[in-house]
């Protein structure tokens, strides 16, 4: 038998014992580059989504809000680190990783592409958009890529503490001002839809989703996960005191689940092309970020390479 | 492993240990007695906590600007992470200033309802950075007095001092590690990086003379065992700064005369409003607000 035809038996049986693909085993070309994809998309979007809540750092209302949020954008940057190691163990490399990011050839979340207008967004990001993200990411603990199953162990536990944090913090809010409720309304409003987005397109309309099921790099269906999100949420939103903006919510007692309203997928796709309200600016803070610090990284590159030299003499 | 039981944790509402910042943590001052020790002049307290604090709280300010554009993600964890020690001095010294006064202003209180007159800090905290050298550069110094400074406090006759001085000594030994290693590239890395740290060590230098100024509080609270007199620090901070620089292959220029700054004493840069600016927009604008 050949080497090949030994890889691809042990791969098939892996997959079919639910046991982990290490980054040294045979696997198919698709199954690593799409591996690559979906960890590097989840990267970049760890550290896109530092930035629209990073702006609320300096502005932050009390000093305890202050180093919530401080600790979660850094968070943030540390997921982004060990998915990109992640990436790498498939023998992608980060820089490359981040050039295809800032030149906007690889995506990350469209949920990012979104504007923070109030502090109340801080909260309603931890509760909605962490909230999905959780769901989306929960079941890839169980992912057949060992490495990005084990690095989302533990991005799933602190992606726990910033969706309380930021329930926290709307409930704090709803116990203040008029102001302060009208605040949190406004921003669940703003966010409810683009976060039922962050599941992906429709079942009928997601061509990958067949292949990924096979090979358990996902788990359940964007619309599965959907509903998840739903019934899970609108409890919540009602022990919050605020109304999601769909007037077609409402619980199925048939299905044992809640029935809501059609998504606008145009919108999701005009956002994902690059029309979203922030793509530009994301990607352009980004970049700027990258551009100003190449003198540094150089200038790290060099002082490397003169130890290494020193240390040979 | 079943951790698909992670969705139910989320709807738990009766799991407090689970959050991050709640229950769980510990109080870093837990079991020290905040009693002001007998003779202390609380006016005095106060107001070297708030000199302490508000240097704190404004450096932090400045490395919160970094956290989404510094050069590596690694970099933007640093920066965050130190942006966090000091945010956690801050709030512990201008908790004990307000004690100290005992006018029941807490921390969010002299953070946000002052205004820049009011701020005891020194301006190296308040410059703001034209590039990554010059950020490297201001928290050299800055850590390297700190350190310094919260080694001496460790041992203060107050016993929250003390204790943040002991806490701050392990944190600001780690800015001071960060900064110098990237002084030392810079320095020793390109004729590009070398110009741009050198540059930035020029601009800092003349807010040094100012750190080791000896303000009247803290020449009272000093000779009561509460301060630190920062005059008596100067040795070993030249010690450590002439020891980075060279190993950065770069050079300390003679300082000109300048006069020192009196941040101390509430005389800031138009830097500082713009600080406040920023920091206390929100926090004024819902003065009744609940966060």
């Amino acid at each position: 038998m050949t080497d090949l035809a030994t890889g691809e038996r042990t791969f098939a049986e892996t997959i079919e014992k639910d046991q982990r693909v290490e980054p040294r085993d045979w696997m198919p070309d698709g199954y690593r580059k799409t591996m690559i994809r979906q960890i590097a998309q989840h990267a970049h979007s760890e550290i896109i989504g530092m930035q629209p809540e990073g702006a609320w750092i300096t502005r932050a209302p009390t000093l305890r809000r202050k180093a919530i949020l401080l600790a979660k954008v850094q968070d943030e940057a540390g997921h982004g680190l060990y998915l990109y190691s992640a990436a790498e163990t498939l023998g992608a490399d980060r820089g490359d990783l981040t050039r295809r990011l800032i030149e906007g050839r690889q995506k990350y979340s469209s949920i990012f592409n979104y504007p923070t207008l109030s502090f109340a967004d801080v909260g309603v990001i931890g509760w909605l958009v962490d909230g999905a993200a959780i769901c989306n990411q929960v079941p890839l603990c169980r992912s057949s890529f060992g490495p990005y199953a084990r690095a989302m162990i533990r991005i799933c536990k602190e992606e726990s503490f910033h969706q309380r944090q930021g329930y926290e913090l709307l409930m704090t809010m709803m116990k203040g001002t008029e102001a302060q409720r009208a605040m949190v309304q406004d921003a669940t409003n703003r966010w409810w839809w683009p976060s039922l987005m962050m599941f992906g397109p429709p079942d009928t309309d997601s061509p990958n989703t067949g292949q990924s099921m096979a090979w358990k790099i996902k788990r359940h269906t964007n619309d599965e996960l959907r509903q998840r999100f739903v019934d899970m949420t609108v409890p919540q939103a009602e022990a919050l005191g605020v109304t999601l903006p769909d007037p077609d919510l409402r619980w199925n007692s048939e299905r044992g689940r809640h029935d809501f309203g059609e998504i606008d997928w145009s919108e999701l796709k005009r956002v994902i092309s690059g029309d979203g309200p922030m793509n530009a600016e994301r990607i352009a803070h980004r970049r700027r970020a990258d551009e100003d610090g190449a003198w540094v990284r150089e200038a790290a590159a060099a002082h490397a390479a003169k130890r290494t030299e020193t240390t040979h003499e | 492993m079943s951790f698909d039981d992670a969705y139910g944790a989320l709807t738990d509402h009766d799991d407090d240990a689970r959050w991050a910042y709640g229950t769980g943590f510990a109080d870093p001052l837990a079991g020290v007695p905040t009693a002001i020790p007998d003779g202390v002049d609380r006016a005095d307290l106060a107001a070297y906590c708030l000199m302490l604090g508000d240097d704190a709280l404004i450096m932090s300010h400045r490395l919160q600007q970094w956290v989404t554009r510094a050069p590596e993600l690694e970099d933007e964890l640093a920066v965050a992470n130190i942006g966090l020690d000091l945010l956690g001095q801050a709030r512990l010294l201008l908790t004990r200033a307000g004690e100290a006064e005992g006018s029941g202003r807490d921390e969010d209180t002299l953070a946000y309802l002052r205004d820049p007159h009011e701020f005891r800090n020194v301006l190296l905290a308040e410059r703001s950075d034209d590039d990554f050298a010059h950020l490297v550069a201001r928290l050299l110094v800055f850590a390297t007095w700190r350190l310094a400074l919260l080694d001496r406090l460790a041992a203060s006759g107050d016993p929250v001092l003390a204790a943040i001085g002991a806490k701050g000594v392990k944190e600001v030994t780690y800015h001071r590690e960060y900064a110098a290693q990237w002084v030392v590239r810079l320095g020793d890395g390109t004729p590009v990086s070398h110009e741009r740290v050198q540059a930035a060590v020029d601009a800092v230098y003349p807010l040094v003379g100012e750190l080791f100024e000896t303000h009247e509080v803290e020449r009272r609270l000093a000779g009561r065992g509460i301060a630190v007199e920062p005059a008596s620090l100067r040795a070993e901070f030249d010690a450590v700064m002439a020891e980075v620089v060279a190993a950065a292959t770069l050079r300390l220029r003679a300082a000109t005369a300048v006069e020192p700054g009196r941040g101390r004493d509430g005389m800031h840069t138009a830097a500082l409003g713009e600080i406040l600016g920023e920091m206390q927009e929100l926090a004024r604008a819902i003065p009744d607000g609940a966060w």
